[in-house]
């Protein structure tokens, strides 16, 4: 599979948090000091009980593969030149489950319930922001 | 009075392009208008109840539609959920006449997605500059990818065959060499299906809905009027809507809106399963149709693969399903909710040909709409003739 440079992140408020933890390699979660939820994607409220008092930490970066597909076509750039390569969900050890790209390893390799870390893929840009992509790899 | 059987389908129309180049969507929805309404033996002065959505029309598109038309209806509804809108439409348009607010709904679908080459299934929507989309669009998410790791875990899950995905494809293939409008007619084996290539693991080509122009048009009104009219109402016995996502509290994949809407569609019809005489489901993949058969409570979660296989979901099985062909044969122009109720009021009327199902009483149609295994939205009708 050829490497793949992710198209650009775009943010707002809400979300910025989790791209900048993503530049400095940390996985970036929300907690609800309300009601203690743990939720992605981040927002400006508790999804569960609406509460506005939250706080960003930093999570494990371990998780499992929930489910998975080789992509074999897809005809945007850069994907088209990246086939095929892993789309999947990953369940974190804190609850929420992400959806994200497994990397190296052999898409094939890849199984259902194999345990992963976080991996970052910081952003070349030239708009000033520090963001990176949050892709997982094998744990070990 | 109740909803159920209050109101009912008094015409419709598939509109027979599959190509069409040289139209514009709103035109295959006015010319799928004309069609609906000389069905029911109504005109476009009947119409007081406008009810549309497409892949291109935006926030006023609606109006626009109205405009087009030279309509100036009491009521309007653009509701646009992706590929089951128009079923919603038909249990909204039921409500609205059944509140009084309108008399007689007419529903409109048109595209020209394969005519302009739209790619839907595996290369839309990566130049989003909105910040939720970023959770999905460096990732390259296709509508074949998500469809995929649904297959992918109930496979994994349950022992679920590619062999007893394909056969779905198989069937539907079937179906559509018995309807001269299909676009696929030449019908296929489990081989052809497995032995084409992987598209998304692990769902093949033929796996996947085919991409066509077309269009349709549904005519609601009181079942008291329709009785009036020139074909034999086709009652709407019961409808239900929902949302599901992949969000707080990671709900399981396996689990679709078709549970929420079709519990809610079946409670309001007052009737069983057992009693279903034909489906009409969306089947943008093979797994939509599994997975959706499930959660309708056909068969237990896990258990589709089983239901799918040995002809059981064909013309002559227990549950036949998509008898034109569906959207893996027959035509996919993006959004396709409106034929399923096209075609189950068709057959419901006894109209269909070499594909009729003998004696059917009553179907249950459910549409899809956006992505399952990220965001989609349900729409269930119970439809049934006296």
């Amino acid at each position: 599979m050829a490497d793949l440079t992710h198209p650009k992140v775009h943010a707002s408020w809400e979300t910025r948090g989790y791209w900048e933890g993503a530049a400095r390699g940390e996985l970036v979660l929300q907690r609800c000091r309300a009601c203690a939820t743990v939720q992605h994607k981040p927002r400006g409220v508790c999804a569960t009980c609406l509460s506005g008092d939250l706080e960003h930490f930093v999570a494990s970066g371990r998780g499992t593969v929930y489910t998975f597909t080789v992509t074999h076509q897809n005809q945007a750039p850069p994907f088209a030149a990246a086939c095929p390569y892993v789309m999947a969900y990953v369940q974190t050890e804190e609850g929420p489950r992400i959806l994200t790209h497994i990397v190296g390893c052999d898409p094939e390799a890849v199984q259902i319930g194999m345990a992963v870390v976080a991996d970052f893929q910081p952003q070349e840009r030239t708009d000033g922001e520090q963001f990176a992509v949050v892709r997982f790899r094998p744990a070990g | 009075m109740s909803l159920s059987g209050a109101c009912s389908i008094a015409g419709v129309y598939e509109h027979p392009t599959r190509w069409a180049p040289d139209k514009t969507e709103f035109q295959i929805m006015a010319e799928s208008a004309k069609g609906a309404l000389d069905d029911a033996g109504l005109t476009i002065d009947d119409v007081d109840g406008l009810f549309g959505a497409s892949m291109t029309m935006g926030a006023m598109g609606i109006v626009e539609l109205a405009e087009y038309l030279n309509l100036k209806p009491n009521y309007i509804d653009g509701t646009n959920i992706g590929g089951s809108s128009f079923l919603a439409h038909v249990t909204h348009a039921a409500a609205a006449i059944h509140a009084g607010l309108c008399q007689v709904a007419i529903v409109l679908y048109g595209s020209t997605a394969a005519s302009h080459s739209v790619a839907i299934g595996t290369g839309m929507g990566h130049g989003s500059r909105n910040p939720w989309d970023s959770f999905q669009s460096p990732y390259g998410m296709t509508t074949v990818g998500s469809y995929a790791m649904v297959a992918q875990l109930h496979m994994q899950r349950y022992g679920t065959k590619p062999e007893q995905l394909a056969e779905i494809a198989v069937t539907m293939r079937r179906h559509a060499s018995m309807n001269p409008a299909a676009k696929m007619r030449t019908p296929i084996t489990v081989d052809d299906v497995l032995s084409s290539r992987l598209i998304s693991a692990p769902l093949h080509l033929l796996d996947c809905c085919i991409i066509s122009d077309g269009g349709g048009a549904i005519v609601v009104t009181s079942t008291e009027r329709a009785k009036d009219l020139k074909k034999k109402p086709v009652q709407i016995l019961g409808c239900g809507e929902s949302v599901c996502h992949q969000e707080i509290g990671s709900p399981d994949l396996l689990t679709m809106g078709a549970r929420q809407a079709g519990e809610r569609a079946f409670g309001m019809a007052g009737v069983q399963r057992s009693d279903i005489d034909l489906a009409m489901v969306y089947d943008s993949f093979t797994i939509t149709v599994l997975s959706t058969l499930e959660n309708l409570g056909f068969c237990k979660v896990g258990e589709g693969g089983d239901f799918v296989s040995g002809g059981r979901i064909g013309l002559g099985g227990e549950l036949p399903v998509n008898l034109d062909g569906g959207g893996l044969s027959s035509n996919h122009p993006g959004m396709r909710g409106i034929f399923l109720a096209i075609e189950a009021t068709k057959q419901l009327r006894g109209e269909c040909g070499d594909r009729q199902v003998a004696n059917a009483k009553l179907a249950v149609a459910h549409g899809t709409g956006g992505t399952l295994g990220v965001a989609h939205s349900g729409a269930t009708l119970i439809l049934g003739v006296e």
